[in-house]
């Protein structure tokens, strides 16, 4: 856990009286809309279809106990009871009253969490690797340097009215768990031949209307100039990036319009007139960060303990084990994720008592620790191995233990034209029907990894442009059409989807999955073989023709 | 469900409303002929053509205080007079979302 400073702390108090005084002039009718709209935008407010929605950032998705126990107050008092987690490590209330808002900013800072640059055209939640830390063979706890550029970014007055959005992932694994490569900037923590800590850094990755995979811009960046770096990447973006129309605003169509060479040479210019400034890191900084980040006492454990072995008689229980549970980099201990996807149910949502015992689950199992995932689902990063058959059944008790992690009900999903003031289509039914359709944890298993993404329009928050299987949902003639592709994938090796055929009907659509599926069991190789690399063998075509011969 | 936020015209097919969000909760109201909001669609005033829709915004966007974000929207009337939303997505807004909430065990 990091652990703010007097300074995060007024920062933050700060903002929640700052923005109490914006709320009330707004209600006074002090200020228009029009003026206040950007006002509530840079504290996470927008208006949806039928009320307010508030979005909190958790920064590169780490959340202590009391911060999740105070996101479940906010539920319960402030909203309907439940909230929804999104791909970007934050949290969405959808039912908030602006009149309650400041209220409620001023109850979650006092556990140090904030809406700021949630929205807005600025640096966004900088976001990473949900088993950070903790995950084996990581090159270094990527949230340090997660929380350098927090830092450096915030209310930073450069950066604060960009051409658009600005989104940046780092990781510190060769499995990419944060996708990188789908992020305005992507960083990969390495080290060069000295030893020394530095990034590989991609730019220009985004989905949206115009999806592209993000590019290596620079190989290795050294830590101490990964400020400046940015900086200037940014610099470069705010100089030459359109203002002018809104859908070309992002940088990935500028690197696309520059092209890698040019825009790398644009960088390394303006690079070397700031590297050397006061943004080059002093060892001293990153050594003061890393010191307000705490870690467990671990105990000295058995690999294998007795509760471990008796308890894998229970069929259920290692059902759960082997799907939720992944190794961690201290022995004796495991990594449990928490799926948010039980089947029938809006993916990536909690109820507020969810969210409590899940606390107090982490402060009796994990240290006080929880993580949030960009396929919205939980980690509880630092469990025992002894305590995994109590944990479970704590889980199971609340609807949390469905072994669904990383298979075909695992499904990535917007919230659609259920909630979206943006969307075309709705995007939580289809998942609903699909997570039923497809409940049976043996054929589950049967297919193994993959993973379903659906947008209820164009603006992808769905990501279902690097989904397994990608459900798009537009508007045509008045009706829902769901368009689908397959191939896309969003780790180490993203890709894009691609097409299969023209759309289908809100109806069609789990039959259509259905049959993607069946022909992904018929054509695969070995069962090993994973329906994303049965589509890379083979192409589109033979999922086509199973899809539209009979249709 | 276009988005009335990506249309550019004001084209009236049919009987129409101003839709907005109350501003101070965001509920969904609908103006009505009394120049106030109300939260139930069946005392809207209703529009039939595109000068009276414009008229009707107008004096919706004008009351910032009241609410945000007013646009038209399409309803259907019965023979009875009963008033329906025109699209799914104003349904949506009418009826709340169509799925289920979190499980809880």
């Amino acid at each position: 856990m990091y652990a703010y400073d007097e300074i995060d702390r007024t920062l933050v108090n700060e903002r929640v009286s700052e923005f109490r005084d914006q709320v009330k002039r707004r209600l006074s009718g002090e200020l228009t809309e029009d003026e206040f709209k950007i006002l509530r935008l840079q504290n996470g407010v927008y208006l949806q279809l039928h009320a307010y929605m508030f979005r909190v950032a958790i920064p590169y998705g780490t959340l202590a106990s009391n911060q999740l126990r105070a996101l479940a107050h906010v539920a319960r008092k402030y909203d309907r009871g439940y909230g929804h987690f999104t791909t970007r490590q934050n949290i969405q209330f959808n039912w908030i009253k602006l009149a309650e808002l400041p209220d409620a900013l001023a109850d979650l800072a006092e556990v140090g969490i904030h809406a700021m640059q949630t929205s807005g055209n600025n640096m966004r939640n900088v976001t990473s690797d949900q088993w950070a830390g903790v995950a084996p063979g990581e090159i270094e706890d990527p949230r340090i340097w997660s929380e350098l550029i927090r830092q450096h970014t915030t209310l930073h007055p450069e950066f604060s009215f960009l051409p658009r959005k600005f989104k940046i992932a780092i990781t510190a694994s060769d499995h990419d768990r944060a996708a990188i490569k789908i992020h305005d900037i992507g960083l990969k923590l390495v080290k060069n031949e000295k030893g020394e800590t530095g990034f590989e850094v991609l730019v220009g990755g985004g989905l949206g209307r115009t999806p592209f995979i993000g590019k290596t811009i620079k190989h290795f960046v050294h830590g101490r100039d990964i400020l400046s770096y940015i900086e200037a990447i940014l610099r470069v973006y705010n100089q030459y990036g359109r203002r002018d129309n809104i859908y070309k605003a992002r940088i990935k169509i500028l690197v696309h319009e520059l092209g890698i060479e040019k825009f790398s040479r644009e960088v390394e210019e303006e690079w070397q007139h700031i590297r050397n400034s006061s943004l080059q890191i002093d060892d001293e900084v990153i050594e003061d960060i890393r010191s307000r980040f705490s870690y467990p006492n671990y105990e000295k454990l058995p690999h294998m303990p007795d509760e471990l072995r008796q308890a894998a008689a229970d069929p259920d229980f290692e059902a759960w084990r082997k799907n939720s549970v992944s190794p961690h980099k201290v022995q004796g201990y495991s990594i449990v994720t928490i799926s948010l996807k039980p089947i029938g149910a809006p993916p990536g949502d909690a109820t507020a008592e969810q969210m409590d015992a899940l606390a107090d689950l982490a402060d009796k199992y994990s240290f006080g620790e929880i993580r949030v995932g960009h396929e919205q689902n939980l980690a509880l990063p630092h469990v025992a191995k002894r305590d995994l058959p109590a944990l479970w059944k704590a889980l199971d008790k609340l609807g949390l233990a469905t072994p669904n992690v990383n298979l075909i009900t695992d499904i990535i999903a917007c919230p659609g034209l259920d909630y979206c003031s943006l969307a075309n289509a709705r995007s939580i039914p289809i998942a609903q029907e699909l997570t039923r359709r497809f409940a049976n944890h043996e054929l589950a298993n049967l297919i193994g990894r993959l993973h379903i993404n659906i947008s209820g329009c164009i603006n992808a928050c769905g990501h279902h442009h690097v989904g397994h299987i990608g459900i798009l949902g537009v508007e045509k003639n008045g009706e829902e059409v769901y368009q689908i592709t397959i191939g896309g994938r969003a780790d180490e090796s993203a890709a894009l989807g691609n097409l299969i055929g023209p759309g289908v009907k809100f109806d069609e659509v789990a039959d259509v999955v259905e049959d993607i599926v069946e022909a992904y069991l018929a054509l695969r190789e070995r069962p090993e073989e994973l329906f994303v690399d049965t589509v890379k063998r083979l192409g589109v075509e033979p999922f086509k023709e199973r899809v539209y011969a009979t249709r | 469900m276009t988005s009335p936020l990506e249309q550019k015209k004001l084209k009236i097919a049919g009987p129409s409303v101003v839709t907005a969000n109350r501003t101070w909760d965001g509920i969904v109201v609908y103006r009505t002929a009394g120049r106030s909001w109300s939260a139930d669609l069946s005392e809207a005033a209703i529009v039939r053509n595109s000068d009276e829709a414009k008229a009707l915004l107008a004096e919706s966007i004008a009351d910032d205080v009241g609410a945000i974000g007013p646009y038209i929207a399409p309803v259907q009337v019965g023979t009875d007079g009963r008033i329906e939303p025109g699209n799914l997505r104003e349904q949506i807004r009418r009826t709340g979302v169509t799925i289920g909430q979190p499980v809880q065990a």
